[in-house]
């Protein structure tokens, strides 16, 4: 069986979102001062989180069953 | 984190390249694929250190350059492409011309793809140089033996897959660095207000590093050097059409579409994310200089006593990203540069192995002797890029190096894919003499003509005689590749009329547009046409022009 690309990309944004928030929950405040005092690993974390699902959502509804698509595609010339 | 992304590369690749038989590729996945292929290291490093040196400018790579060629591309030259099988570009030579041309620009992009690794090669050994703290030479060495182990383990057995893959990691990796520097200098304004600074220190006027045609009246009210001519014809014309439509490491990923409209569509829709690329990779360059001016020595002074621009991104990486989110953007510059150089030395090693050695210089050994034979041009491809990767040390921005390697190849190339495809008188004699005084015309302009404030030698005038000294590197690229351009295709019409066509209607039938059934697409809902694509591509890019004029 054939892998939607958007299964791995998906999935490896998802870790690095967990990761990231997790980090950012458990790190010092004083390494944000490079970052304006904001707390990137946490708000980009869930970004990257956010993203992640969205692609595994997409690529799971694409392999689960579904009606005809309404218009089919004209044929490969 | 670098080793949650190696360990997810490895499970990745076993994967293998589903990717490419795949006849359903949803067609925003090819699109990626395509400015993946194009989207590497190279260019984020490249397009922020030519951001720093040359302000907005660097913009028109986008909108004046990638926009009206990948328009181009998609509407006109893919049906030539996909319609006539060739899987590769040097082999549509073949079935248009003959096995010579196919020959010489088999040639040139072994010589190309040696220098593109070897800048690759230069850049992750700066980066290993500044986050371990090694000596260049020992992070060179470092470099080349990672590329050797990426490509003898297989790492490159899913590029496509990879390079998606990339793209979401460069994109999603940048950001965070783009908002905090914007956020950090007071916004656009704060920047402009910053920029003037450069400006003024430079000597040009305020605006000279924020507007992108403001001052392209003539070659010295802007950082580049540059008149509008110049700029729209050598980079506009000859450099962006001669790279978006021969680049074959481009060209393919659309070739390996599930349709004629779905190739054509490919470099339409990859031009709506590369329109917006420079808010990602030229602004880090020119938050940069902005910074570097106001707050001093933000970028190192180099050897040649400018600042090392192609460090914009590493500096802004360490200055503004905390441990963790840094983690994500060193991998995805490392995993960038190690795809950049591992594919291009595994394209020289193809090149070498099937389109030079095994169909000139010994034909007919046994499968074992070529693969012998490609092991070693692989261990040659990075012993070479080695020599790159030096030479490379002496331009304080890669992009210049990149261009002027390209200005060589892909320049002249355009002029005999263009004469090819459109007329078909055009003879087999024509392209390769063609394609020969091209690259010389290149070769002799390069050689007589220098950028300011630099020796002969491997920045050009290496003939002896100066005739003529541009303001920039960049200046001299464009220029040497109109000359090329010009070069090739005057030599081209000429020989061909005076030549006897090879080939017979019959023949080209596919590879010539007079020659080739037009495509039906009266059938398709307008907003489905790739033309309506084209047109609002084109307007959106005039519209990006004229906000950063």
């Amino acid at each position: 069986m054939r892998l939607d690309v958007r299964f791995p990309i998906g999935g490896m944004f998802t870790i690095f979102g967990v990761i990231l928030v997790v980090y950012g929950l458990v790190s010092s405040p004083a390494i944000y001062e490079k970052s304006l005092g904001i707390n990137v690993n946490l708000w980009w974390g869930l970004v990257l989180l956010a993203f992640g699902i969205v692609m595994l959502a997409f690529a799971w509804r694409a392999i689960t069953p579904k009606p005809p698509e309404p218009g089919p595609r004209p044929p490969a010339a | 984190m670098l080793g949650i992304g190696w360990a997810l590369r490895r499970v990745i690749r076993s994967s293998d390249d589903f990717f490419l038989s795949g006849r359903s590729i949803p067609a925003w996945i090819a699109g990626l694929a395509f400015i993946s292929a194009n989207l590497g290291a190279q260019e984020v490093i490249g397009m922020a250190a030519s951001g720093a040196k040359y302000g907005i400018m660097t913009s028109h790579f986008y909108w004046v350059g990638a926009m009206p060629a990948m328009v181009f591309v998609g509407l006109f030259m893919m049906p030539f492409y996909y319609g006539s099988r060739a899987r590769s570009v040097p082999e549509y030579l073949k079935l248009r011309f003959d096995e010579k041309t196919r020959a010489l620009n088999a040639v040139t992009f072994a010589i190309m793809t040696i220098f593109s690794s070897g800048i690759s090669m230069y850049a992750l050994a700066k980066l290993f140089e500044l986050v371990l703290g090694w000596s260049f030479h020992g992070s060179i060495v470092l470099s080349a033996a990672i590329v050797l182990i990426y490509i003898f383990l297989g790492g490159l057995t899913s590029a496509i897959y990879n390079e998606v893959l990339q793209f979401f990691l460069i994109v999603l990796g940048f950001l965070p660095l783009v908002l905090l520097g914007l956020k950090d200098v007071g916004g656009w304004s704060g920047l402009t207000a910053k920029l003037a600074t450069v400006a003024a220190n430079a000597g040009f006027e305020p605006g000279a590093w924020s507007h992108s045609w403001k001052y392209m009246d003539a070659p010295s009210h802007n950082p580049m050097g540059m008149e509008w001519f110049g700029l729209v014809m050598g980079l506009g014309f000859a450099l962006s059409f001669g790279y978006w439509c021969t680049d074959f490491l481009v060209v393919q990923r659309a070739m390996a579409a599930g349709s004629m409209t779905a190739a054509r569509r490919t470099p339409l829709i990859a031009a709506v994310p590369k329109m917006l690329m420079p808010a990602l990779v030229i602004l880090p360059g020119m938050l940069a200089i902005g910074l570097h001016a106001s707050r001093g020595g933000f970028l190192p002074i180099g050897s040649d006593g400018q600042p090392e621009y192609n460090l914009a991104i590493p500096m802004m990486l360490g200055h503004y990203l905390p441990t963790g989110l840094l983690g994500l953007g060193l991998t995805a510059l490392m995993a960038s540069f190690m795809s950049g150089m591992a594919g291009n030395v595994t394209a020289f090693n193809s090149v070498w192995t099937y389109d030079i050695y095994q169909t000139h210089i010994r034909p007919g050994q046994t499968d074992g002797h070529y693969l012998r034979v490609g092991h070693a041009a692989t261990v040659f491809g990075i012993l070479a890029s080695v020599v790159a990767a030096y030479s490379a040390t002496r331009f304080n921005n890669i992009l210049d190096m990149l261009q002027l390697v390209f200005s060589f190849v892909n320049g002249p190339l355009f002029a005999t894919f263009l004469l090819g495809m459109f007329w078909r008188r055009t003879t087999s004699h024509g392209a390769f003499y063609g394609l020969l005084t091209g690259t010389i015309t290149a070769a002799l302009h390069y050689g007589l003509t220098l950028p300011r404030g630099s020796v002969p030698g491997i920045k050009g005038g290496f003939l002896g005689a100066v005739l003529h000294v541009y303001p920039s590197e960049m200046a001299l690229n464009f220029w040497t590749a109109l000359f090329a351009w010009t070069g090739c295709f005057v030599a081209t019409l000429l020989i061909s009329l005076f030549t006897k066509r090879t080939k017979t209607d019959d023949e080209l039938r596919g590879l010539v547009h007079s020659l080739t059934p037009r495509i039906q697409e009266g059938h398709m809902p307008w907003y489905k046409r790739p033309v309506t694509l084209a047109v609002g591509i084109l307007v959106v890019s005039t519209i990006l022009n004229v906000i950063f004029w």
